[in-house]
C-alpha cells in the first residue's frame, strides 16, 4: 500500500484512507441504530451488496475490514465486514500467481486474515499469536504469497470471534492447466451462519448454560410417545442410558436456528439469492462452508450433484443428491439443469429447524418450492462409541478386511497381515503425557499399510481428566456412514468412502510414525479441548521436517468436529490406497476413529483446531510445530515442497 | 461477633488470593483463542412471594460465580425476609470451587447465618466443604458439611431435576435435608436430622434468562428440632403456594 502514510492527494482532498476512517464517525453520526444492540432494527435495513469479485492475477488486492449495517430478510445487523459487504469479495487467482494482499484494519481491535487451505509460507498463515502478532487497528498489513495450487478455498478472521460477525470470503484458483471437468458458467455458494446476539455473549451463554439454544430436547410427552411406540421397558432403558451418562441424544448443534438465521451468499432465505443459467448447461457450483458452527446439508431437488472437487482437491466424479459440509470444508458439484424453470438450493442444518436456501433459475425473480424441514435426529447408541459393545454393528470391521484386498500395493516393506494382529490398546497407555498430547506408535510395532482405514479400538483407562465427560468405548471407522439424521430419505448421501483422487499419488510412502489425538469435550461444562486438555494448558506438538505423520483421531465427544491443519495437505486413509483424497478439514463423527497422513514439510507453528468457532476458542486447538531434525536439513531436503502443490 | 468480623476479613483476603491465581498466568501463544476467558454468571434460582405463611415472607435463592473452567469464587446466599416487618433470615456462602471431575466441583469456604427482627438477633459463621455437580440421571445435587465458629456440626444435602413438558414449560421437584450433630437452641435446631423441604415449581421460560413460576413448598421440621418448635408454641410444618421469578445473566 503506497499511499499508506500520504492522508491527503495534492489537491487537498479527503484519500481513500481517510474516507474509510471518517467514515465510520459519519456512520455513527448518520445512523443511531449502529451504537444500539442488535435486536434493535429499523424498517429501512440496508440492502443486500453483492461482494465483488477481485483479481489478484491482475496486481495486488486491497481489502479492508470495518463494520457496515447488513440487512438480512429486512432486519438490520452490524457486521465485521472485508470491503464492505458479507461475505467478503471473492479473490481470484491463477496457479503459479505472486498474491500480493493488503490488509487496512479499520476495527478498534486486532483482525487478523487466515487463508483456508493454502499451502503458503509460515508468516503468510495469518493466524495471531502463532505466525505473526496480528493486524493492529489503522495498521494495514502486506500478505505477498506464491499460490501453488488450485480449486475452491476461502479466507476469514483468526482474531477472537470475528467470523462469526462476517469475516469471511471465497478465494478461487483457476489452474494453470486445463481444468478435467467442463462446465458452461460457475457460481460460488458461500454457506453461513448469522447471529443478530453478539458472538460474545452467545460464548457466555454457552459457557453458563450450554443447552441454552437447545430447544428440541426430549419432554414428557416425547417419552409417552416412545413408550407407546415402542413399549414402556424399551423407552425406560433407552432414557435411563442416556440419563446415566448424564448426554442428551438431541445435542446435535451447540447453537441452533434459535439463535442463527443461514445465509446464502450473505443472503437470508426469504431474501433468496439466484444464480442464473441456460437451460442445457453445465454448471458448476464452488460450496463453501463458511458457517461458524453450522453443518449443512446440501442439497438441489431434481438435480443430481457430481462432486468434481473436494477442498480444492480433484476428486474422481461421483454422482450424488445429498451431501453434509461441515464447516471449513469446500465441495465443488456439477448440475445439469435441463429444464427452463427454477431450482432451490437447498442448505438443511445439521439439528434441523433451519436453513439457507437460494435458487438457480434461468430469469432472475423465480423460485421453486422449498422442501420442508425433516425431523430432528437424535444421536445413536453408536455415537456414544458402543456400537462394538452392542454387537451389532460391526460395519467397521468388514469394511477394513475389504480395503484390505482392494488396496493397491502401496510402496512399502509392510505387510497387511501385520496390522490385523495389533493389540486394540496399543496407542492409549501414552496418552496420559504430560501436557504433550502427542502420541507414539509405531516406534516398536509396524504400522499399517498407508492408505487404509484404522482398525476398530478399545478406550484406554485414561479418561482425560475433567475436561471430558465421557469416551468412546470402542471407537470404529464411520467413513461409509453418512451422518447423523441422513440416508433415510431414499436418495443417496455421499460418504467420504465415496471419494478417490482423481491421480494416484507419486509419492506415497508408508508413514513414519503415528500421532493419535483424543478430540474431548465435556457438554455440561462447554469444555473443548484435545487429550482433555485445552489450548492454553497444553504444549505444541513437535513433528520434524521430513517425517511423514500418520495423525489419528478419536472423538470422545458426542458431536461431530470439523479438524483442520493449516499450511499441511492432510491425506484422508479411507481404504482407496495411493488414490484417498487430500483434505484441509476432516470432519470426525462422535466415536469416530479417523486416519489422515500428512508430510511435516514445512517448517514452523502450524495451528491445528476444530473449525467450530466456539470449540476451537474454547480451546480445541493445538499448534504442530515442524521443527528441524537434530542433525541439520541436510539430508531431509530431498522431501522438499515440490511434491506438495496442488498441482497433479 | 467480633470473632464473625475477622473471618470475613480472612474471607475477604482468601477471595483475593483466588481472585489472582484464577486471572493470573497463561503463555503467550494462549491469546491464540479465548479458553482462559474469566466469566461472571449470576442467577436467583428462587426469588418467590409466599403469600400464605404467616409472616407472608419474600424468600430468595440466588448463586453468583466468577471464574475459569477449573476455578471459580462462588457466592451462594438464600433466605427470608418478611413483607409485614423487619423480620427475617439470611445465609450467605463464599466459597472456592474447584472442578474435580466431570461433572462435579469440590467447594471449600465459609458461611454465615444471621436472625433479625423484632426479638434477639443471631449470627454464627460455619466452615463449609461440600461437592455440587451433576449426578447421573440429571440430577442437580449439592452435598454439604458446616463446623460453626462453636464447633457445632451440621450438613445438608439438595436435589433438583429439571421435569420438561414443554421446551419452555418446566417443572423443578426439589428436596432438600438438614441435620445437625449438636443441638443449637439460638437458632432453634436440635440434633438429629432437623427439617426437610420438598417442593415444585412449574417454570415458563419466556427467554432463557427469565422465567416466572409459581409451586408448592412444604417445609417440615423433625426430631428434637420440631420438639423444640413445638415446645416454644410454634408450628412444625407448612406447605405453602409459591410465586416467583427465576432470573440469571
Amino acid at each position: 500500500m503506497n499511499g499508506h502514510d500520504d492522508h491527503r492527494d495534492g489537491l487537498g482532498r479527503i484519500s481513500r484512507r481517510d474516507f474509510v476512517r471518517y467514515g465510520g464517525t459519519f456512520g455513527v453520526l448518520a445512523g443511531v441504530d449502529s451504537v444500539l444492540p442488535g435486536w434493535v432494527h429499523w424498517a429501512g435495513a440496508p440492502p443486500w451488496r453483492e461482494p465483488a469479485v477481485l483479481d489478484g492475477s491482475a496486481g495486488p488486492i486491497e481489502l479492508t475490514i470495518g463494520e457496515t449495517r447488513i440487512g438480512i430478510d429486512g432486519r438490520g445487523g452490524t457486521a465485521t465486514t472485508i470491503n464492505g459487504t458479507v461475505p467478503g469479495p471473492i479473490l481470484r487467482f491463477r496457479e503459479g500467481d505472486e498474491a500480493v494482499i493488503h490488509v487496512t484494519n479499520t476495527l478498534d481491535e486486532d483482525t487478523s486474515i487466515h487463508w483456508h487451505g493454502l499451502i503458503l509460507p509460515n508468516a503468510m498463515d495469518g493466524v495471531p499469536n502463532v505466525n505473526f502478532p496480528g493486524i493492529r487497528p489503522g495498521e494495514t498489513f502486506t500478505y505477498r504469497y506464491p499460490v501453488r495450487q488450485f480449486g475452491t478455498y476461502w479466507y476469514h478472521s483468526h482474531s477472537k470471534l470475528q467470523e462469526q460477525l462476517g469475516h469471511y470470503g471465497a478465494m478461487v484458483i483457476d489452474p494453470a492447466g486445463s481444468e478435467p471437468e467442463t462446465y458452461d458458467r460457475e457460481h460460488v455458494i458461500v454457506l453461513s451462519d448469522w447471529t443478530f446476539s453478539s458472538p460474545y455473549r452467545v460464548m457466555a451463554r454457552l459457557k453458563k448454560h450450554p443447552d441454552y439454544y437447545n430447544f428440541d430436547k426430549r419432554t414428557v410427552f416425547d417419552f409417552l410417545r416412545d413408550a407407546s411406540e415402542d413399549g414402556l421397558g424399551r423407552t425406560v432403558s433407552d432414557r435411563l442410558s442416556w440419563g446415566g451418562m448424564r448426554m442428551n441424544p438431541t445435542d446435535i448443534s451447540d447453537i441452533t436456528s434459535a439463535a442463527f438465521i443461514y445465509l446464502m451468499n450473505g443472503q437470508g432465505p426469504d431474501d433468496n439469492w439466484t444464480g442464473l443459467f441456460e437451460p442445457g448447461e453445465r454448471v458448476r457450483l464452488r460450496f463453501i462452508n463458511a458457517a461458524a458452527a453450522t453443518y449443512f446439508d446440501v442439497r438441489v431437488p431434481g438435480l443430481p450433484l457430481t462432486v468434481i472437487q473436494m477442498d480444492g482437491q480433484h476428486v474422481k466424479p461421483v454422482e450424488t443428491d445429498e451431501f453434509r459440509i461441515p464447516p471449513a470444508k469446500t465441495y465443488d458439484v456439477i448440475v445439469e439443469p435441463g429444464e427452463n424453470r427454477a431450482y432451490t438450493i437447498f442448505a438443511e442444518s445439521i439439528a434441523r429447524g433451519g436453513h439457507a436456501r437460494g435458487t438457480l433459475a434461468p430469469r432472475e425473480g423465480m423460485e421453486a418450492p422449498v422442501p420442508d424441514p425433516r425431523e430432528r435426529p437424535l444421536l445413536t447408541m453408536a455415537d456414544m462409541g458402543m456400537a462394538g459393545m452392542m454387537g451389532h454393528d460391526m460395519g467397521g470391521m468388514e469394511q477394513m478386511d475389504h480395503s484390505m484386498h482392494d488396496m493397491t500395493p502401496p510402496d512399502t516393506a509392510m505387510t497387511p497381515d501385520s496390522t490385523m494382529s495389533s493389540d486394540p490398546m496399543a496407542g492409549h497407555d501414552h496418552s496420559a503425557m504430560a501436557g504433550g498430547a502427542a502420541a507414539m506408535t509405531g516406534m516398536g510395532s509396524p504400522l499399517r499399510p498407508p492408505g487404509t482405514l484404522p482398525e476398530d479400538s478399545m478406550h484406554g483407562e485414561d479418561e482425560h481428566g475433567p475436561g471430558n465427560a465421557g469416551v468412546a468405548m470402542m471407537a470404529t471407522s464411520r467413513l461409509d456412514e453418512p451422518g447423523v439424521g441422513l440416508g433415510e430419505d431414499g436418495w443417496r448421501v455421499l460418504r467420504y468412502t465415496d471419494l478417490e483422487a482423481l491421480e494416484p499419488w507419486d509419492d506415497f510412502r508408508a508413514p513414519d510414525r503415528e500421532i493419535e489425538l483424543h478430540l474431548t469435550g465435556n457438554m455440561e461444562r462447554f469444555m473443548w479441548s484435545i487429550d482433555g486438555v485445552k489450548f492454553s494448558d497444553a504444549e505444541p506438538i513437535r513433528v520434524e521436517y521430513g517425517e511423514r505423520i500418520r495423525l489419528t483421531m478419536i472423538n470422545d465427544t458426542m458431536m461431530n468436529h470439523p479438524m483442520h491443519l493449516h499450511g499441511m495437505w492432510m491425506e484422508l486413509e479411507n481404504g482407496k490406497g495411493n488414490r484417498i483424497p487430500r483434505v484441509h478439514t476432516i470432519n470426525v463423527k462422535p466415536a469416530e476413529k479417523v486416519s489422515l497422513l500428512f508430510h511435516a514439510d514445512a517448517l514452523g507453528p502450524w495451528a491445528f483446531h476444530c473449525h467450530i468457532l466456539y470449540h476451537m476458542d474454547a480451546g480445541m486447538f493445538r499448534v504442530v510445530e515442524v521443527v528441524e531434525p537434530e542433525g541439520g536439513m541436510g539430508h531431509h531436503m530431498h522431501r522438499g515442497h515440490d511434491d506438495r502443490s496442488g498441482v497433479r | 461477633m467480633s470473632d464473625v468480623r475477622v473471618w470475613s476479613r480472612r474471607a475477604a483476603a482468601f477471595g483475593a488470593a483466588i481472585a489472582v491465581t484464577v486471572v493470573g498466568g497463561s503463555s503467550p501463544l494462549a491469546a491464540q483463542t479465548m479458553d482462559d476467558m474469566i466469566y461472571t454468571y449470576v442467577s436467583f434460582d428462587e426469588l418467590e412471594y409466599v403469600p400464605g405463611a404467616s409472616e407472608e415472607p419474600v424468600e430468595y435463592k440466588g448463586q453468583m460465580w466468577i471464574g475459569g473452567d477449573f476455578e471459580r469464587i462462588w457466592f451462594k446466599a438464600r433466605g427470608e425476609q418478611s413483607t409485614l416487618e423487619h423480620e427475617g433470615d439470611f445465609e450467605g456462602q463464599a466459597l472456592y470451587s474447584r472442578t474435580t471431575s466431570a461433572f462435579w466441583n469440590t467447594q471449600v469456604g465459609l458461611r454465615v447465618d444471621h436472625l433479625y427482627g423484632p426479638g434477639p438477633g443471631a449470627t454464627r459463621g460455619h466452615l463449609a466443604l461440600g461437592v455440587q455437580g451433576l449426578a447421573p440421571y440429571w440430577f442437580e445435587l449439592e452435598s454439604f458439611l458446616f463446623v460453626s465458629h462453636r464447633g457445632d456440626v451440621s450438613a445438608r444435602v439438595e436435589a433438583s431435576y429439571d421435569l420438561l413438558f414443554t421446551q419452555r414449560l418446566i417443572v423443578e421437584p426439589e428436596f432438600e435435608l438438614n441435620g445437625a450433630v449438636q443441638s443449637v437452641p439460638q437458632f432453634g435446631v436440635g440434633s438429629g436430622l432437623t427439617d426437610f423441604e420438598l417442593g415444585a415449581r412449574v417454570r415458563y421460560e419466556i427467554v432463557r434468562e427469565l422465567a416466572p413460576y409459581v409451586g408448592m413448598s412444604w417445609v417440615r421440621l423433625i426430631g428434637e428440632t420440631a420438639d423444640m418448635a413445638r415446645g416454644a408454641g410454634a408450628g412444625v410444618g407448612n406447605a405453602n403456594f409459591v410465586a416467583g421469578l427465576r432470573w440469571w445473566y
